[in-house]
């Protein structure tokens, strides 16, 4: 099993991800046209999407642990949630508030959603710049991978924004932000169990 | 239907020419055309409204589930009929009544109104409906009686968002007397002619227009007249963003997003967004009501 998995991922080649992404935005776009709300129906898929992406790129490493190898896809996984919440700050400025700068300004000093959604995807920023092979020469592996743990606090922020957006609580927005918090602490626990093991 | 009275298929402006209200309107006032085929409400606005597409696949009905799309798809299953209301509290005719003994004798008429939701978008909606006036008058309001209260039906069998939510059903509003008198004020049967579709709140519901959506509660079971302000259900789940009042207000965020400007419906992904307007632009009628009061305490 774990075996025809890690084939077939090794017969994928890793830029599927990009066109997969691509199409799915494009289809994204696409069918939020025939709905009564277009801006916010595009608005609340690109985030949802997008959290989902991250929460898979951070699910590569604890796979590798069971033995299922997709390193090679992490990058473009990675990128592509990055392009939807960028997707997804873009609706909220051009389309949702329509470009009503003072309006929007307000937004991000007053709504602490805001903020923390703010704050997630400028934390995204250096990760997506610095996901290229030239970035990892220049930084050396080990200050780039200190730099890209920045992915977990930041789709963590990216979770807790969405809780915070609740009318009312919703079990869905829950779980997503358990799944962030519990693949950190997987994470946390591995890394202390290794320094324990090295010491 | 029984319920929809004095009111038939003939006497319905037909969507379609909704578009064209406005150019019939000049039009008829430039010939001063002699048939007086109903004569539009002066209390409704000339603005286009939404498709009925649009109105009726685009709520928030929370008994069904928090997408705004669930009650469009799960609302069928509610048996609207029969339908009885519980008339209670400080009134001279208590009772279940029918819901065509409840509406009996009330004048059915178009009222085309714009419907501001809390979460800043609005509609424009072709409604039939009565006057709540006219009702309470039928139903003696009693000299103690300071407010209005309503409860929407609660039936899990064939709401699917009411079990596993945490909110304490049945879903509760509340008018202030004078809100609830006030011409404006309408229970609203139908939409474009057509009685009221399951996921707007068939068979009867409150239309409030200078309030925000969710005072307008929906399929309605009880009315009560009563002495102190009744328990509202948004009030109560978040008393810091939903007031009771609830008017339509630019000024007074939701502490969560801007009250300032709203999106209409309809208007496809480009659409923008408009300012919205004090009490939803009805300030001319209802403002009196609310003189004396801080609209930024009593929000
Ligand atoms: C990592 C960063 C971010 C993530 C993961 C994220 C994710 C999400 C998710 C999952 C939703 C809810 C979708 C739903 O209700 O179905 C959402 C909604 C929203 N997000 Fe974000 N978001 C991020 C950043 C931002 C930023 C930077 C902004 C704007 C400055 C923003 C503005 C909004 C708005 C306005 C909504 C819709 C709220 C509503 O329902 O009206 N988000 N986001």
């Amino acid at each position: 099993m774990l075996n025809a998995i890690n084939q077939t991922a090794r017969r994928i080649p890793a830029y599927t991800i990009y066109i997969a992404g691509i199409a799915l935005a494009a289809w994204v776009i696409f069918s939020s046209l025939s709905t009564p709300d277009p801006a916010k129906v595009l608005e609340r898929t690109l985030g949802t999407r997008g959290l989902q992406i991250l929460i898979a790129t951070l699910c590569i490493t604890p796979l590798r642990w069971y033995g299922v190898n997709l390193l090679k896809f992490r990058r473009a996984l990675g990128l592509m949630g990055f392009m939807f919440i960028a997707l997804h700050l873009t609706t909220w400025v051009v389309l949702d508030l329509a470009l009503r700068w003072s309006e929007i300004l307000t937004e991000l000093t007053k709504r602490p959603f805001i903020i923390v959604g703010m704050l997630a995807f400028v934390a995204l920023i250096p990760l997506a710049v610095t996901s290229n092979n030239a970035m990892i020469e220049r930084l050396g592996a080990l200050r780039w991978k200190r730099l890209h743990w920045l992915a977990y606090p930041a789709t963590l922020a990216g979770a807790v924004h969405f809780v915070m957006i609740g009318k009312v609580y919703t079990l869905e927005s829950a779980l997503y932000f358990a799944a962030v918090a519990g693949l950190l602490i997987a994470r946390r626990l591995k890394a202390r169990k290794k320094a324990l093991q090295t010491a | 239907m029984s319920y929809l009275p004095e009111y038939t298929p003939a006497d319905v402006t037909p969507p379609q020419m909704f578009l064209n209200r406005r150019a019939l309107i000049a039009g008829a006032a430039a010939l001063t055309v002699a048939s007086p085929a109903r004569a539009g409400s002066p209390y409704s606005t000339d603005e286009v409204p939404n498709t009925f597409e649009d109105i009726t696949t685009y709520n928030n009905y929370y008994e069904f589930g928090y997408d705004k799309a669930d009650p469009a798809a799960y609302a069928g299953k509610l048996k609207t009929d029969p339908w009885s209301v519980v008339v209670d509290g400080l009134v001279d005719n208590p009772g279940t009544y029918s819901l065509s003994d409840l509406i009996a004798g009330q004048p059915i008429e178009e009222r085309i109104y714009r419907f501001r939701c809390v979460e800043a978008w609005s509609m424009i909606v072709p409604w039939q409906g009565f006057q709540l006036s006219g009702l309470l008058q039928k139903l003696g309001v009693q000299a103690g009686a300071k407010y209005v209260a309503f409860e929407t039906i609660v039936r899990p069998d064939e709401m699917p968002g009411i079990s596993g939510s945490m909110i304490d059903w049945p879903y509760r509003e509340g008018l202030r007397l004078d809100e609830a008198m006030h011409p404006l004020t309408i229970m609203a049967t139908g939409l474009y002619g057509k009685p009221m579709p399951n996921q707007n709140g068939a068979p009867i519901r409150l239309i409030v227009p200078w309030k925000y959506g969710f005072k307008s509660v929906k399929a309605i079971v009880r009315i009560s007249l009563v002495a102190e302000q009744p328990v509202t259900t948004w009030n109560t789940l978040a008393a810091n963003e939903y007031g009771f009042y609830a008017n339509v207000n630019p000024e007074v965020d939701h502490p969560r997003w801007s009250q300032a400007s709203e999106r209409r419906i309809g208007g496809g992904l480009f659409a923008g967004r408009i300012d919205t307007v004090k009490f939803n632009g009805y300030g001319d009628q209802v403002a009196s009501l609310y003189t004396g009061q801080d609209l930024t305490k009593d929000y």
